[in-house]
């Protein structure tokens, strides 16, 4: 029997390491979550003048998408934004440190899945959000509390598994 | 169409290497000597195309290719062309390939050097490694391919990681590679050894050579690692106990373990079972260390890419490789019989001793460092740990192997009288126990970790010195001749051990005496540490290829003499925004003067930080010793007389059958 010791062992072991998989280490529970999303007053990209503040939103559950013109995994989850948007998600756009301006061409050659996007060019707003990178997503619901933070590009598997059933659960 | 091209042969690699894996072992099994025949070719064509595959994402790399998404990724324009290149394996797919092709190298390494083998030994162990090479293509093939394209390309990448754009990192991960895939080797001969069920003296004579390099890598390896994290994360440390480096360590130890079990098997026959579980253990945990890295299971200040997909993937290649062979072993394993017996004191039972400490102090690595995961699995909640359990757990666990190294080699195979080796070595015993417990006391008082560590190191150092006086007692000739005769085995062990002490000085007088300050600075402010006196001259903007940064002036002075101007910079790379530090350095034999700067507080007053660290650089200083110790242990002429012999056997046998 002692022979087979080892081959336990490391069974045991790779039991862990699978449910280990689906376990975030890089998840600490945001001390976000479950509070208000922190107000901010930013200009809108492409329309001079205005502002977007997050009471604006007030009433509707909406996603705040942070990106950077510069982020390629921003790029691989603009698809699935864009098909997001067309099926009526309300998602703004928090364009953050795009010292070079380039944010509007883009999404003028691209498209934008954005109902609209502020310019937070020196990073502030993030910073208040926590954001540590792009792509970061939050979910903020009817009363302009944040009940979710996805760090990563949102692939359509996410979306499925973890927004889908939050928002449902928000929306009624 | 280059990248194309390199995904192509990626492809014919796999291909060849399933041949490789499959063909030459069911040779083997059958007494099909065609069969067998097809390992050699088929691992050199597989070597080719991996060989190809990698160029073509190196001139990704240095073409600036933004049209490849690695590239995009992990390149940036301006980037210095080094670092374009050594960017190839910065990525999580490129570090991938950079593995599968060093198991290239160690396989066609193993085909040149086995023409003294068995026929069918050098097909099970070419074959076992196939089918290593086999996982990793397809792991790459299906989940990680590095030449996938992005559209539209992008007109600037992302850079690579600043804390990775640095001399040190372009060798590290090689190096530490060619230590993680050369168990592979090992790997490979215990399982040869399983299949076949033919296990003696003359299988551990040829894994010994292997092991050794691969552990000598390794060695390396980590030290450039530690010695990087040292002077580039700008806070000083030089081990943390972070996953990523426990992940290098723990297949080390068991590397350590199974070189001293070898030399066993090798030269008495014994511990064959033990020595086999070892030699697939320290694969194994070369192959979960790349697991717990590119999974991202665990957290580390190694960032990476997590992705489930590609965690199941490596999960189900550890499932296979690794349950496979414990799987042979158990099967196997009650058909190796051990001969020749040994009492409880003889060289045998202390490199026993050696094994279950190594083995016990890698288990509370293992454990420490899946201890997150276990929590977490089991909704016990987010945990860390961190270097107060390792240092705890490690340093008892420790402190007998380091002590039995000294004496280890003093003593005789079989059986030894103990009372005898106690004579010959009582007054190295009271000199070293005497120097360690006085020698604190004259700097700053009473301190018994400083006193264990050096009473440690000094003992190792008398057992080296005492092993040399006894071999060269009986030796003919003068000093000089004396010395020549010792075999290279006899020299890299004791050069090894001396190593050994020289790290064990280093870590213990750098944890027990540096000093440390933080202080704020503005141009012509000075602090005192350690006897040395740290004028701030100020700072001026610098610019690099691919970044801006402020770069400080600080004058060192001892006794009112200037000893070093070190510069200190705070860098901004442009394309990631991140901000690096970089540490002045003042390198010493005895002592390193270390400066970095903190937050800047104003135009010209910042934060700094100033370290006095005596004897830091003996940790790797001792490190080289090792690797050297077993460079020279491996080259040693028993392996290349032994390799000549059989081929002049196998030429006779060959001129008897023509004749």
């Amino acid at each position: 029997m002692k022979r087979f010791i080892p081959l336990l062992v490391f069974i045991v072991l790779a039991v862990f390491l699978y449910l280990g998989l689906y376990l975030n280490p890089r998840e600490v529970p945001s001390p976000f979550i479950g509070r208000p999303a922190p107000d901010f007053t930013l200009p809108v990209l492409g329309q001079p003048g205005q502002t977007f503040s997050p009471a604006d939103a007030k009433g509707r559950v909406w996603l705040l998408n942070v990106w950077a013109p510069w982020c390629v995994s921003c790029r691989q989850e603009h698809p699935v934004l864009m098909q997001l948007a067309a099926s009526g998600v309300a998602i703004y756009g928090l364009n953050w440190k795009d010292k070079d301006g380039e944010a509007q061409a883009l999404l003028a050659r691209q498209g934008s899945p954005y109902v609209l996007t502020v310019d937070d060019r020196d990073g502030r707003v993030g910073i208040d959000y926590g954001v540590t990178g792009t792509p970061e997503t939050f979910i903020i619901d009817k009363a302009g509390i944040i009940r979710m933070k996805h760090v990563g590009p949102i692939t359509p598997e996410i979306w499925q598994k973890k927004f889908v059933p939050l928002l449902k659960e928000l929306e009624t | 169409m280059i990248p194309e091209l390199g995904h192509f042969a990626l492809i014919l690699a796999l291909l060849l290497a399933l041949v490789q894996g499959v063909l030459p072992i069911v040779g083997a099994q059958r007494g099909n000597a065609t069969l067998m025949a097809v390992a050699r070719p088929a691992a050199h064509g597989q070597f080719v195309f991996v060989l190809l595959a990698f160029a073509a994402l190196a001139y990704a790399f240095l073409t600036n290719d933004f049209s490849v998404e690695n590239v995009a990724r992990n390149s940036y324009s301006k980037l210095p062309e080094v670092y374009r290149f050594t960017a190839t394996w910065g990525s999580h797919e490129g570090s991938l390939l950079l593995w599968t092709l060093i198991l290239g190298v160690w396989t066609v390494a193993v085909t040149v050097y086995s023409r003294h083998l068995p026929e069918d030994m050098a097909a099970r162990v070419i074959g076992v490694m196939g089918l290593v090479s086999v996982g990793f293509l397809a792991f790459m093939l299906f989940t990680s391919n590095p030449f996938l394209r992005l559209t539209p390309a992008v007109p600037e990448g992302n850079d690579m990681n600043p804390l990775l754009q640095d001399p040190g990192m372009v060798i590290h991960p090689p190096m530490l590679y060619m230590g993680y895939v050369g168990f592979s080797v090992a790997f490979a001969f215990a399982v040869a050894a399983l299949l076949s069920g033919k296990l003696d003296a003359a299988w551990a004579r040829w894994s010994r050579p292997w092991t050794t390099v691969a552990w000598m890598f390794l060695t390396l390896g980590i030290a450039l690692g530690s010695w990087w994290a040292y002077y580039e994360l700008g806070w000083g440390g030089w081990w943390f106990w972070d996953p990523t480096e426990n992940a290098s360590f723990m297949p080390w130890l068991a590397g350590t373990a199974l070189i001293h079990s070898l030399a066993v098997t090798e030269k008495r026959g014994v511990f064959k079972t033990w020595t086999v579980l070892l030699a697939i253990t320290a694969f194994s945990l070369s192959l979960l260390g790349t697991f717990l890295v590119r999974s991202g299971v665990l957290s580390s200040v190694h960032a990476f890419a997590t992705d489930p997909g590609r965690g199941v993937f490596i999960l189900a290649f550890l499932g296979v490789v690794i349950g496979g062979s414990l799987l042979l072993y158990a099967w196997r394993a009650p058909r190796l019989v051990s001969g020749g017996g040994f009492t409880w004191f003889s060289r045998e039972a202390l490199l026993l001793g050696n094994n279950v400490f190594l083995m016990a102090a890698m288990g509370t690595v293992l454990l420490g460092t899946l201890y997150p995961l276990f929590m977490d699995a089991m909704g016990l909640g987010k945990i860390s740990v961190g270097p107060p359990y390792f240092n705890a757990v490690f340093i008892p666990l420790m402190t007998p192997v380091l002590f039995l190294v000294a004496i280890g080699p003093l003593v005789r195979w079989r059986g030894d009288d103990l009372p005898a080796l106690a004579m010959r070595m009582r007054w190295a015993f009271a000199v070293a126990l005497v120097t360690a417990a006085l020698l604190p006391l004259t700097l700053d008082g009473m301190n018994l970790w400083a006193s264990l560590g050096l009473f440690l190191a000094l003992w190792i150092l008398f057992g080296v010195l005492t092993g040399f006086l006894e071999r060269l007692k009986n030796a003919p000739g003068g000093l000089l001749g004396k010395l020549a005769t010792l075999p290279r085995s006899f020299w890299g062990m004791q050069i090894a051990h001396a190593g050994l002490a020289v790290v064990v000085i280093g870590a213990t007088v750098v944890s027990n005496y540096e000093e440390h300050r933080d202080v704020r600075m503005n141009v012509g402010d000075y602090v005192d540490l350690a006897g040395y006196r740290f004028l701030f001259m100020g700072t001026h903007p610098v610019e690099g290829p691919n970044y801006s940064a402020m770069r400080g002036t600080v004058e060192v002075f001892r006794n009112a003499r200037k000893v070093a101007t070190v510069h200190p910079e705070k860098r901004r790379y442009h394309a990631s925004g991140m901000v690096m530090t970089e540490a002045g350095i003042d390198y010493g034999v005895f002592r390193d003067v270390y400066v970095s700067l903190g937050e800047p507080l104003s135009d010209s007053e910042w934060v700094v930080q100033v370290y006095y660290k005596p004897f830091v650089g003996w940790l790797w200083g001792g490190a080289f010793l090792l690797a050297l110790g077993g460079g020279l242990a491996a080259s040693d002429r028993r392996y290349r007389i032994a390799l000549r012999r059989n081929t002049e056997a196998m030429a006779t046998a060959a001129q008897g059958t023509r004749a």
